[in-house]
């Protein structure tokens, strides 16, 4: 330890200077002579300096009672985001404002004023702290045999009983997270492999609920489209869960433009074709549809499906096309699915290859 | 007078003037085109619009759209668009098109309103197609923006944004924003599908829902902020982009500021 403020190099003493000849080792450069700052020279400038800590320590007093302004003073009576009454937001509008305000006043001016501080009128000379001696052969056989007294004082050896039972405990202890984890999952997954599409369900819109005419949807429409029987589950019986499933967006394009593979040529009608809209990567409703490019975006991670392709993937992370709805016509002219989907609809999942082997034995 | 040259060499001098400057050409911009604000008719054309329309249809759009209006490589053919097509596009200003690009863009609208008229009348008469929306749709005093938000959130929020802001599609193509869109375009656009936004005709969305949306992004204007920056609503683009230019430069400089010498 040493104070510089004399502006004098130094030989700092950090070099080992014993055991080695004068050409092995680079001399110690010392440190750079001191200068003093001008806070230090001038006691306007110190005075000036204390005035803006001072300022800026007041300017976090007055953050925090900005705070307490907000927090306390606004209150914000009845509901927000109504239309025909907004002074409620209004209020909380203002409420926020001071109270983002104030806390980072409040932290701010504390914090930039004790550096400032530091930085302008606490001493500044160099110190140098050397490094603490290794440790000694001594001090490591202190530590062992503080281990070994430990052992022996708490009779682990002596008492084996004691000794399993903690094993046991321990090893007991952690297995409740497990479960817990497990249940962050659906533990039946068969579930996800049906959806309410059957045969003869008929195509209906999301919201409204009303069927669809092959004949509305004309070319470069599409429908948002979700099965008849959703709309007769409650939102207590698992409304949501089997909607995110069976959701369905509905598309005409000109069947010229379209390539559709011999085993799927029936699926479509007349150029409308009826693809899930849950993204086979991680499952965000896919539903940017371009109608000139006939390409499928997804938001959330760009996955781009070319529908004039079967919905094969062009860009973006998902690994497989979105899976298609087989379609056809009632003979009151309304779409209705052909049969559920023949492959599982989604991310992948662990029992997702057998699910398809079973969805395409069924189909077959 | 004398006090005023003197300040000539003032370093703000050049700001000042060049505030005064944008006022002026903008003053003057905004009585120029003062002639579009005509008033709005009802969708009855005459034989003489239709000649008015054939003669603005040959001088602004045919060397793209063909003199038939039946289309030519460099645009697509109009038959069967409809009024309503027409006055969507270049009652927003993205016909005639500025420059080639990913897709048309709005901007500052080239013709009057009769002139908008004439160019819908002429091109309807291409095919029939859907004509320009009756004035009971777009009263959004009769809308229910409850339904409507249900509508846009799923036909609509994907591309817009469900703060009707906008975003991004695939290659520099985008959705625009729908805020502060006339009530009339709104129904036009969901109606026709202007470039790659899909059509959603009446058998998709009914009349009545197009004015439950109309209403609902009305009401979405008139919403008041809660608090905040609101970035542009565009969620965690915006917000990503902020912190990671603006935060870590504050972050840099006060990194740069703790480790200095002060003088």
């Amino acid at each position: 330890m040493g104070s510089h403020s004399d502006g004098t190099p130094h030989q700092s003493g950090t070099v080992a200077t014993t055991g080695t000849t004068a050409m092995e080792r680079f001399p110690d450069p010392g440190l750079p002579p001191h200068s003093p700052r001008l806070t230090d020279v001038d006691s306007s400038a110190a005075k000036r300096a204390e005035r803006q800590v001072v300022l800026l320590f007041v300017l976090s007093i007055v953050g925090s009672v900005l705070f307490f302004v907000g927090y306390f003073g606004i209150r914000v009576d009845g509901p927000i985001y109504d239309v025909t009454n907004t002074e409620p937001t209004r209020a909380l509008q203002l409420q926020n404002l001071l109270l983002g305000l104030g806390v980072a006043l409040g932290m701010f001016g504390i914090g930039l004023g004790i550096v400032h501080w530091a930085r302008t009128l606490m001493p500044d000379h160099e110190l140098v702290e050397n490094r603490h001696a290794v440790r000694t052969e001594e001090q490591r056989a202190e530590a062992q045999s503080i281990l070994t007294t430990i052992y022996d004082e708490s009779g682990i050896k002596r008492r084996p009983l004691l000794r399993n039972t903690l094993i046991g405990a321990a090893v007991l202890a952690p297995l409740p997270f497990v479960g817990l984890l497990r249940d962050l999952g659906p533990t039946n997954l068969d579930v996800l492999k049906e959806t309410l599409w059957d045969e003869g369900i008929r195509l209906v819109r999301d919201p409204s609920g009303t069927p669809i005419k092959a004949s509305d949807v004309t070319l470069g429409s599409t429908f948002h489209v979700v099965p008849e029987n959703l709309n007769t589950i409650g939102h207590n019986e698992g409304y949501l869960d089997e909607k995110a499933k069976a959701v369905v967006l509905l598309m005409r394009l000109a069947p010229e433009t379209v390539n559709v593979s011999p085993e799927k040529a029936d699926w479509n009608v007349d150029g409308i074709f009826a693809y899930s809209k849950v993204c086979t990567h991680v499952g965000c409703p896919v539903a940017l549809y371009e109608q000139q490019t006939h390409h499928l975006l997804c938001p959330c991670h760009q996955s781009t499906f070319d529908l004039a392709n079967e919905c094969e993937v062009i860009f973006g992370p998902a690994a497989r096309p979105l899976p298609q709805l087989p379609i056809t016509v009632d003979d009151e002219g309304y779409l209705v699915a052909r049969s559920d989907f023949q492959e599982p609809v989604g991310p992948t999942y662990s029992q997702r290859g057998t699910h398809v082997e079973e969805m395409q034995g069924e189909a077959n | 007078m004398k006090a005023l040259s003197q300040q000539r060499r003032h370093p703000l001098a050049v700001l000042v003037l060049m505030v005064l400057a944008l006022l002026l050409s903008g003053g003057l911009y905004a009585v120029a085109t003062t002639t579009n604000e005509a008033k709005a008719q009802t969708e009855s054309y005459t034989a003489q619009d239709i000649e008015e329309g054939e003669k603005l249809f040959v001088a602004n759009c045919s060397t793209c759209h063909g003199l038939d209006g039946a289309g030519t490589p460099s645009g697509p053919s109009l038959v069967g668009v409809g009024a309503a097509a027409v006055d969507f596009q270049v009652g927003t200003g993205r016909m005639p098109m500025q420059a080639n690009g990913p897709q048309a863009q709005k901007k500052a609208v080239q013709f009057n309103d009769e002139q908008v008229r004439q160019f819908a009348a002429y091109v309807a008469t291409f095919g029939p197609g859907p004509g320009v929306p009756e004035e009971q749709y777009l009263d959004v005093t009769q809308g229910n923006a409850a339904n409507g938000a249900k509508v846009f959130l799923a036909n609509c929020a994907m591309c817009h944004n469900a703060a009707g802001a906008g975003g991004a599609l695939t290659r520099g193509k985008y959705a625009p924003s729908v805020m502060d869109v006339e009530e009339k375009h709104i129904y036009e656009a969901m109606q026709t599908g202007p470039q790659n936004m899909p059509v959603f005709n009446d058998a998709n969305i009914t009349p009545e829902e197009k004015r439950d949306v109309i209403t609902y992004l009305k009401t979405l204007e008139d919403n008041p902020n809660p608090g905040g920056f609101g970035l542009g609503a565009l969620g965690p683009v915006s917000e990503g982009l902020f912190v990671w230019t603006i935060g870590l430069a504050v972050i840099i400089g006060f990194t740069v500021w703790l480790t200095s010498r002060s003088a």
